[in-house]
């Protein structure tokens, strides 16, 4: 098994306990955000959030444009500190409070894809996707062969691309780059993969290949995305949890939250009657 | 459908007089602007072509009218000068710059920039002053250590600044994704941040070579000449800035005319440089921005 070989020991911790634990129980808490509070220098973001992520499913974000969607998918992995941001409150990953593990460590078990595909112009498709694993000390080749093809295939992008994993990682399609920084968040096996509008920058076939993805991605990873289009949420999410001016409005089963939304406010939004 | 005619008075003929004078005028100028570099190209292609042979590359100077000398040790001295003053002025340059954009959004780094661009204006022989009281004063003789640094302290504005705004125009989306890829701050703004912008530092750093090579002056208080065979960094060193301003101005018309050579030979290293550079740094992919 690939595992066997790699011997950095912050890379190999999540993957052997996913060995170890196997699939867990379906509703157990991944991810419990306690009076979370982010804001910019004196501008409070998100007041006063709570709300408990289940492991293996996916929840999708929604809510209008400044609402704090991003700002709170960016203090899931402390992305948020890096562009000057403060947060208070508790951020519990398996029962552990993130804000007092080191960011580094973090972000490596907390993935996160972006709004724009951003491959790194510099390398090949190949070290593109194990970018976060050659950085970070690990070298073994025929591993890292192992694990480029793992996460391409993951990523359903392996058969696209299997003939020209030398060539630049910029010179694909903008669909193709995504799934590629897909492959690049997962080849670090993260346990918790965020996605922030990952299909809005995408045409639709290539906005459908990034949702069927999502779908066989749960079975691994639990994923939170961000989404401006609800059509979206309610496509590839389990969980829906509707945002406004940097509040949690509210939070259900995204078939409740489509057909019976408990909220006023959270209706009138997703009939399109606002934001 | 028919077209409506616009009247053809007095403003439309003077709107197209304006237009072809003022095109004009930038035409020309645009010609002028080129102009010195193709004279520079003529004056030291066609009178420097006399020396140019292989004993220029390989004798040493000859005494006036005795004929075979060449400048080896000029054209090695060159390149050992700048030799010494990349060693230390690339890396300072580059981790200055890298500092300016990366973390620089202090008061001290504005004073930095600001300093940096006063010193980028300061005359090359006023730089050669300050190396001879800071090298060749303490060390009691002329040296090519001492013309290294002076070219170092030239060449170091011109690198950090075009470092900077280099490494200004790689997106923030490739540090984030870095970052979230848990790869620590300092290697992603070496390993990715860098690369990414590294055609463009190459670009200034050869910038700074060239202006260094080209330099005189400083060189006059420093490294001071040699006539003979030296590679010696403690001792003074040859350079064919130097040889081109002795021997330009002797009364010699067989000197003045290796001055020439020796202008050629510096154009054409410069331009080797270049090339040199722009392989080095070549993207690995086509099409690649």
């Amino acid at each position: 098994m690939v595992n066997s070989m790699i011997n950095n020991e912050t890379l190999i911790k999540p993957l052997i306990e996913k060995e170890v634990t196997g699939i867990s129980t379906i509703n157990e808490i991944k991810i419990s955000v306690k009076n979370l509070r982010a804001s910019f220098g004196k501008t409070e973001v998100l007041h006063d959030i709570n709300i408990e992520i289940p492991e293996r499913k996916v929840v999708a974000i929604i809510g209008p444009s400044g609402c704090g969607k991003s700002t709170f998918l960016r203090c899931l992995n402390r992305m948020h500190e890096v562009v000057g941001g403060t947060i208070t409150g508790e951020i519990l990953i398996d029962g552990t409070d993130i804000m007092k593990d080191d960011p580094v460590y973090l972000r490596r078990r907390v993935g996160m894809v972006f709004q724009k595909p951003n491959p790194f112009p510099t390398m090949s498709i190949f070290n593109n996707v194990v970018a976060g694993l050659k950085m970070n000390g690990f070298r073994n080749k025929k591993v890292l062969k192992q694990i480029v093809e793992k996460s391409l295939k993951q990523a359903a992008l392996w058969s696209e691309v299997k003939d020209n994993l030398n060539d630049s990682g910029a010179n694909i399609s903008g669909g193709q780059q995504q799934r590629l920084c897909i492959a690049r968040t997962i080849a670090l096996n993260p346990e918790v993969i965020l996605m922030d509008e990952p299909a809005s920058a995408l045409d639709p076939i290539s906005t459908a290949k990034i949702e069927e993805l999502i779908f066989e991605l749960k079975k691994d990873f639990t994923i939170v995305i961000v989404t401006h289009n609800m059509q979206q949420a309610a496509r590839v999410s389990d969980y829906t949890a509707f945002f406004y001016m940097g509040k949690l409005i509210e939070y259900s089963g995204t078939k409740k939250m489509f057909t019976a939304p408990d909220k006023k406010q959270t209706e009138d939004y997703i009939t399109g009657r606002f934001g | 459908m028919e077209v409506k005619q616009r009247p053809k008075n007095f403003t439309f003929y003077r709107r197209k007089t304006t237009n072809v004078v003022m095109l004009s005028v930038s035409f020309i100028s645009a010609i002028l602007t080129i102009m010195p570099l193709i004279l520079v190209f003529y004056y030291t292609i066609a009178k420097g072509m006399t020396y140019l042979n292989i004993n220029f590359f390989t004798k040493l100077p000859t005494p006036v009218d005795v004929p075979g000398g060449g400048m080896v040790n000029a054209i090695v001295g060159t390149l050992i000068l700048i030799g010494i003053g990349g060693a230390i002025g690339i890396p300072i340059g580059i981790f200055a710059g890298t500092y300016l954009a990366e973390f620089g959004k202090n008061r001290f780094a504005y004073v930095v920039r600001f300093l940096s661009d006063v010193l980028s204006g300061v005359p090359s022989i006023v730089v050669g002053i300050v190396a001879w009281t800071l090298v060749v004063v303490p060390m009691h003789g002329f040296s090519a250590l001492a013309g290294g640094i002076a070219l170092a302290i030239l060449m170091i504005p011109t690198i950090t600044r075009t470092t900077e705004e280099m490494i200004k125009l790689v997106p923030d989306s490739y540090r984030e994704a870095g970052l979230a890829l848990g790869i620590p701050r300092w290697k992603t703004t070496l390993r990715i941040v860098l690369k990414t912008a590294s055609k463009g530092i190459a670009t200034g750093v050869l910038l700074g070579l060239a202006r260094a090579a080209g330099e005189t002056a400083p060189l006059l208080f420093t490294a001071l000449g040699n006539r003979f065979w030296s590679t010696n960094i403690f001792q003074p060193i040859a350079s064919l800035t130097v040889y081109i301003y002795e021997y330009a101005k002797s009364p010699f018309k067989s000197w003045n005319d290796q001055a020439w050579t020796a202008a050629l030979v510096l154009i054409i290293l410069i331009s080797l440089l270049s090339l040199i550079f722009r392989f080095i740094t070549r993207s690995k992919y086509k099409n690649q921005a």
